[in-house]
């Protein structure tokens, strides 16, 4: 089966600029979040999108709904560039994406019932092939693994893990095509999370969705993505097949990243060494290779030249001189 | 109690009174840790975790009620010291790092500032004495430079600088044990394996004890030699680390281990534990996990079962698992 890219992004760059004593918007500082960006995100599969915080990673996730307006390059989504497309265009093909934000606490309006909540979207778009609004979101509550007659109940009453199925049923109202997941399960407690990922990896079956999974847990990003993308520092350094990448990393910052999750498995201790040091501002981003100052193979060439990216393997992509020939 | 153990708590209850009714927190919980041993308590929020841990130190807020159990330190038992006693345990003895190194550190003081007065309540030091033992401290946590840094201000550290220098302030009167709640749930993964190091470090060089408090069961088998499990107040599982992750008892543990998506075993569908935890004002006078195991039967039904040893070195608190049927 040969899946169409569904997200397609090109050299995508967004800037952030930042307070400064200049009144000259030249000598203003410029946070460099996302620096150059190519991702392909294929139809019917999860991108993992996982980095460590500050390296970009929500950042990339918003621009590509354009909830953030990008500084240039270009993003597809089902061919069509969005950057291109006028408001009224754009809106009519928001629909089609959706976004899970982190925190279930504060992204539902605490003032508002979830049936309310959940059909909002509806007075904008319709109901999708037509129906009721009631069935269709108590349709959408069964879905989710909420009771029906969660309806008239306000979010409070819900625990983290509920909410948000709440928020995922919100997302799923309009039937999108593509579900962006900023780090949905990071507010929630170990037991409930897994049982999100399950069901998000049900509803991916049943609706058909293309999911980017973003998140700073290299373990959860491993259950459910397809592919996966290691960010750093505004880059995508290594980007694969999810099996390739966690069992054989080629760059040396997913391999420190891999090596410094804990295993749940005493026998597994051993002291390994902690890469030294941390992320540097991305602000003023190192010269070359982003991750040179921490790496622990570097060579002279890594602090002059950035280096290209490079096919390693079909479909593996590492962004690192060592494997420049 | 042992020789070898140092702190014993010993069926500790703390209740709290709220404006909806009492909330039972801890209930029944014992536990000992021994000289130079990291232990570990894990738990999901509400477990009531870190309400054992700040009532070792006697910091709980003043709504909480410790309604019996001891606390022995070096054979003193905590609960029955007057304030002032209580005082030249805290910081000196025992001290504690918290969660958030970010809202833990006074932003109008420098680290030197900071560190310093911990140092001053307990000893009389001249302040060259002291400014070289400050010096010290953070360099022995790894701080670069510590001349220099020790002058700045805690908006000038990062997080994982801002751990250091924490702990740094735990050990500045060398204690025996150092309570660690949540200490890397807001740090990065690379920054947490140079802390998980660090905390190596201190117990081999310094022989102190940790008493760490997580959710993550990864941290657990990377640092504890012990673990006590709690659910909704309670101790469901003590054992050493090693049989707790390979042969775990209660079915709390093993679900709580199976539902971890994990970096060294491919799983297709993750054991998720069905319902929630119990609301904490209403918890049952049955065994607690009783509505959401899978294992359960009539038994379970008769009143929360006691803590008893199944075999060497394994505690568990289950019907089933002491009679041997799990």
């Amino acid at each position: 089966m040969t899946a169409t890219n569904l997200v397609e992004v090109k050299q995508l760059k967004k800037h952030f600029a930042i307070g400064g004593r200049s009144m000259n918007p030249f000598k203003k500082d410029v946070v460099r979040a996302v620096d150059g960006v190519d991702l392909v995100i294929k139809e019917g599969s999860t991108l993992g999108l996982v980095g460590e915080s500050g390296c970009g990673k929500t950042t990339l996730g918003r621009c590509i709904l354009r909830l953030i307006e990008p500084e240039s390059g270009e993003i597809f989504f089902d061919s069509c560039d969005i950057i291109q497309l006028d408001k009224k265009s754009m809106r009519r093909l928001r629909k089609n994406m959706q976004i899970v934000f982190q925190d279930p606490f504060s992204s539902l309006d605490p003032r508002m019932k979830v049936g309310a909540i959940i059909s909002q979207a509806f007075n904008v778009f319709g109901v999708p092939g037509g129906g009721n609004k009631k069935d269709r979101v108590s349709w959408l509550l069964e879905s989710v693994g909420l009771e029906a007659d969660s309806v008239n109940r306000f979010p409070h009453e819900f625990s983290g893990g509920q909410r948000q199925r709440i928020a995922i049923a919100r997302a799923l109202a309009l039937n999108p095509q593509f579900i962006v997941a900023d780090e949905p399960v990071s507010a929630l407690d170990v037991s409930v999370r897994a049982q999100i990922l399950n069901l998000m990896n049900e509803l991916k079956n049943s609706f058909r969705l293309t999911y980017l999974y973003i998140s700073h847990d290299l373990s959860t990003v491993k259950f459910i993505s397809d592919r996966v993308a290691v960010m750093y520092l505004g880059k995508v350094l290594e980007t694969g097949p999810v099996k390739m990448v966690f069992e054989k990393p080629k760059h040396p910052y997913t391999e420190t990243l891999i090596a410094a999750v804990p295993i749940p498995n005493p026998a597994l201790r051993f002291n390994r060494k902690a890469v030294k040091g941390e992320p540097p501002s991305p602000i003023s981003p190192p010269s070359g290779c982003r991750f040179h100052p921490r790496c622990p193979r570097k060579t002279d060439v890594c602090s002059e030249l950035e280096p290209r990216v490079i096919e390693v393997e079909p479909g593996h992509q590492v962004c690192c001189h060592l494997f420049t020939t | 109690m042992t020789s070898k153990s140092l702190i014993s708590v010993e069926r500790l209850q703390v209740h709290f009174s709220t404006t909806r009714g009492l909330l039972r927190a801890v209930n029944n919980v014992s536990f000992e840790v021994n000289r130079g041993e990291a232990y570990g308590i894990v738990g999901e929020s509400g477990s009531g975790k870190s309400v054992t841990a700040l009532s070792i130190l006697r910091i709980l807020p003043p709504t909480s009620r410790i309604g019996f159990g001891e606390i022995l330190f070096n054979g003193r038992n905590l609960l029955s010291l007057s304030d002032k006693e209580m005082r030249a345990i805290r910081g000196r003895e025992i001290s504690m790092i918290f969660q958030d190194p970010q809202s833990s550190f006074d932003p109008i003081f420098t680290i030197s500032n900071q560190i310093g007065e911990a140092v001053s309540i307990h000893r009389k030091l001249v302040t060259k004495e002291r400014d070289k033992h400050i010096t010290m401290l953070l360099r022995s946590v790894g701080i670069p430079e510590p001349e220099i840094r020790k002058n700045h201000y805690p908006h000038q550290f990062s997080g994982g600088m801002k751990q250091r220098a924490m702990s740094a302030m735990a050990l500045s009167n060398s204690p025996e044990l150092i309570i660690a709640d949540e200490p890397t749930t807001s740090l990065d993964v690379t920054i947490q394996a140079q802390i998980i190091e660090l905390f190596r470090n201190l117990i081999k060089e310094l022989g102190v004890s940790i008493l760490l408090i997580t959710h993550d069961m990864g941290l657990i088998a990377e640092l504890c030699d012990s673990v006590s499990v709690m659910y909704a107040g309670y101790i469901v599982e003590t054992a050493d680390v090693y049989s707790l992750f390979r042969n775990p008892r209660h079915p709390y543990t093993r679900a709580l281990i199976d539902s971890i998506p994990r970096l060294d075993l491919d799983k297709d569908k993750l054991v998720s534990i069905p319902g929630r935890v119990p609301d904490p004002l209403n918890i049952p006078h049955f065994c607690v996990f009783q509505p959401r195991c899978n294992f359960s039967t009539d038994i379970c039904l008769g009143g929360m079962p006691e803590l008893l040893q199944v075999r060497e070195g394994t505690k568990v608190a289950c019907y089933r698992a002491q009679r041997g049927d799990l």
